[in-house]
């Protein structure tokens, strides 16, 4: 179990370490000079060479990628170019709305896939199940914004029982804040239940094609206690990780869903700060999303472990 | 007297075989007649529209749909159904060039990992566990954003994150021919990696990754969507699916069939090319078939 974790740990470490790399490299070419921008056409060169020297852009490449890594660790992420915050404060303003939604859109998610997966898969071969599968087909196929775009012109401008878009802030009560979060929310889960839904009744009837189900109906369990007890425990690899995967795709399905209900997250955050050449917000939520989704992949493999013993020997599922 | 067992369990398909398992495939079917239709409207576009898309008449502004226009019109007169027959080509353009190069890197990659074994296939994979870490489509918008947007930025931005996707496939099914029977015979045969790979590893694997293909071609055309509805995928004047919808939005209260139609052209397309894949799935590799 040790070397398992060591293992691990240590491919997390290098995974993150290249991707800081490629995300600093890429937006060393960008073109457009961050001191030019921020003082304007009009401004002196003198004044640029100044503000570049105090910004630190006239240092070599390797010392100001090391300086970067080295404020990333101590959680300092540097000041904004634009702003002149320190960008963790932007950053943790915009995580209140764009993590509270990529969380509020996965729970819908998973309330409703597991329970569809699961009745599809109890009632396979039937019209019923034939028809559900047809239904997450369609539900794959819907581009979410575009669903965003239908619910809001239903919910909000004919209906009008939750507002079109913006964020009132949580001090405006909890209520306020997940109405305005509730559409887009939906609008990202359903795609992700639609998959979510068809992995979870496949995975439940490879399950149900074991050797141990067929032992447990003959020692006289019903076949609703066999799918619970023992179906369900073993179909949740796959579940777990496609969740895994799909917290990823929901952070950053935010960034378009947050474009269309104005939402100021994170999504909003990283266009402005693009559009404005502030490369160091643009910078610091990638790699902030990017460590998300490392560090998630870590803990699924490591809920792996724990769901099935046979991993943790490292025999299991290594080559892939 | 029928052929031995052994021989009738080996005995190639032939194409006569595979056609007739695919008319009798209820998705198969389905997916190809969507698919060939957008496909033909996509085609017709470039010599007749019902309507000229670069003839603005504002008087014609908004229209509901009607007879004249299937679709209704949008905010400068111009007939959407019109706009979607050209923006369909936009969409296929963009998907098979990104699956084009997905399958041009990735499947080179994914084979020579296979033939390989050991330390290059380790890096190679823990390579592809690197850019699966980024997020696609927020790689896609760094990418757009600092290249400019535009459909050839698109494209390179959906196509690079195709290329893991068929180096692991291909690895995976090539690991999985390399210890068979007939491989050892080329091998004491005298062929070369190389040549074994193109010769006899290469036609066991397109089955897959032609199914892989049409997965990764209908998330193309969701992608590029996604990417023109921000503003960074396909600019005007070329028609786009996710551009019309992009510019719908701010006329969702009075003309929500701006909407409406080019969102539906989405889904209809993506839905076609994932029937489409699922029936060949069923169709070319029975083994991989799921239960129904």
């Amino acid at each position: 179990m040790l070397h398992f974790l060591l293992k691990k740990l240590i491919f997390t470490a290098i995974t993150l370490w290249v991707a800081s790399m490629v995300i600093f490299a890429l937006l060393e070419i960008v073109p457009g000079d961050p001191a030019q921008l921020m003082l304007g056409i009009n401004a002196s060169a003198d004044a640029v060479a100044a503000l570049r020297e105090q910004m630190g852009l006239d240092l070599p490449l390797p010392i100001r990628y090391g300086a970067w890594v080295g404020g990333l660790l101590q959680g300092d992420f540097g000041v904004s170019y634009t702003y002149s915050v320190p960008v963790s404060e932007l950053i943790g303003e915009r995580l209140w709305v764009s993590l509270p939604l990529a969380l509020l859109a996965l729970a819908l998610s998973t309330v409703i896939a597991i329970p569809v997966g699961l009745y599809s898969a109890s009632r396979r071969g039937t019209r019923t199940d034939t028809g559900i599968m047809a239904f997450t087909q369609l539900g794959i196929a819907i581009p979410n914004f575009w669903f965003a775009l239908l619910m809001v012109y239903l919910f909000a401008i004919w209906l009008q029982w939750v507002p079109a878009g913006g964020f009132p802030g949580w001090d405006q009560g909890l209520f306020k804040g997940l109405k305005s979060l509730i559409l887009p929310a939906i609008a990202l889960a359903l795609p992700q239940a639609a998959i979510l839904s068809r992995v979870t009744r496949s995975a439940l009837l490879d399950v149900m094609g074991e050797d141990y189900i067929r032992t447990a109906r003959a020692k006289g369990l019903t076949a609703r206690a066999v799918l619970w007890q023992h179906a369900l425990r073993n179909a949740l690899i796959p579940v777990l990780t496609i969740l895994g995967l799909q917290f990823a795709f929901l952070l950053a399905g935010t960034i378009i869903i947050e474009n269309v209900f104005y939402l100021p997250g994170l999504g909003r955050l990283i266009f402005q700060a693009i559009s404005q050449r502030d490369l160091i917000v643009v910078e610091s939520v990638v790699i902030l999303l990017v460590a998300t989704v490392i560090f998630i992949n870590l803990l699924v493999d490591l809920t792996y472990a724990l769901v099935d013993p046979r991993l943790r020997q490292g025999t299991g599922r290594n080559a892939s | 007297m029928s052929a031995p067992l052994i021989e009738q369990l080996d005995a190639p398909e032939t194409w006569r075989d595979v056609a007739k398992k695919a008319l009798h495939n209820r998705s198969f079917l389905t997916g190809l007649i969507i698919t060939t239709i957008i496909l033909a409207l996509a085609i017709i576009s470039f010599f007749w529209t019902p309507w000229s898309i670069t003839d603005l008449d504002i008087s014609l502004k908004l229209k509901k749909p009607s007879l004249e226009h299937w679709f209704g019109t949008d905010h400068f007169g111009r007939d959407i159904f019109s706009m979607i027959m050209v923006g369909a080509r936009n969409s296929i353009a963009v998907a098979l060039v990104a699956v084009g190069i997905g399958v041009l890197f990735g499947v080179p990659i994914g084979c020579w990992a296979a033939a390989k074994g050991g330390y290059a296939d380790e890096v190679l994979m823990r390579t592809n566990d690197v850019i699966f870490a980024f997020p696609a489509l927020l790689s896609a918008v760094m990418i757009t954003a600092i290249f400019g947007p535009g459909a050839i930025n698109a494209i390179l931005a959906i196509g690079i994150f195709n290329i893991p996707v068929f180096a692991r496939i291909s690895r995976g099914a090539a690991l999985s021919i390399w210890p068979r029977e007939f491989i050892m015979a080329a091998e004491v045969a005298g062929k070369g990696k190389i040549r074994i790979t193109v010769e006899h590893i290469l036609p066991n694997i397109i089955n897959l990754l032609l199914v892989q293909g049409t997965i990764q071609f209908s998330l193309g055309i969701l992608a590029e969507a996604g990417l023109s509805y921000v503003g960074l995928g396909t600019q005007p004047p070329m028609s786009s699916w996710g551009r019309m919808l992009n510019e719908a939005q701010t006329m969702m209260s009075f003309a929500p069939h701006m909407a409406i139609f080019p969102g539906l052209a989405i889904v209809v397309t993506v839905l076609g090319l994932n029937l489409l894949g699922d029936g060949l799935r069923d169709v070319l590799d029975p083994r991989l078939r799921r239960e129904r």
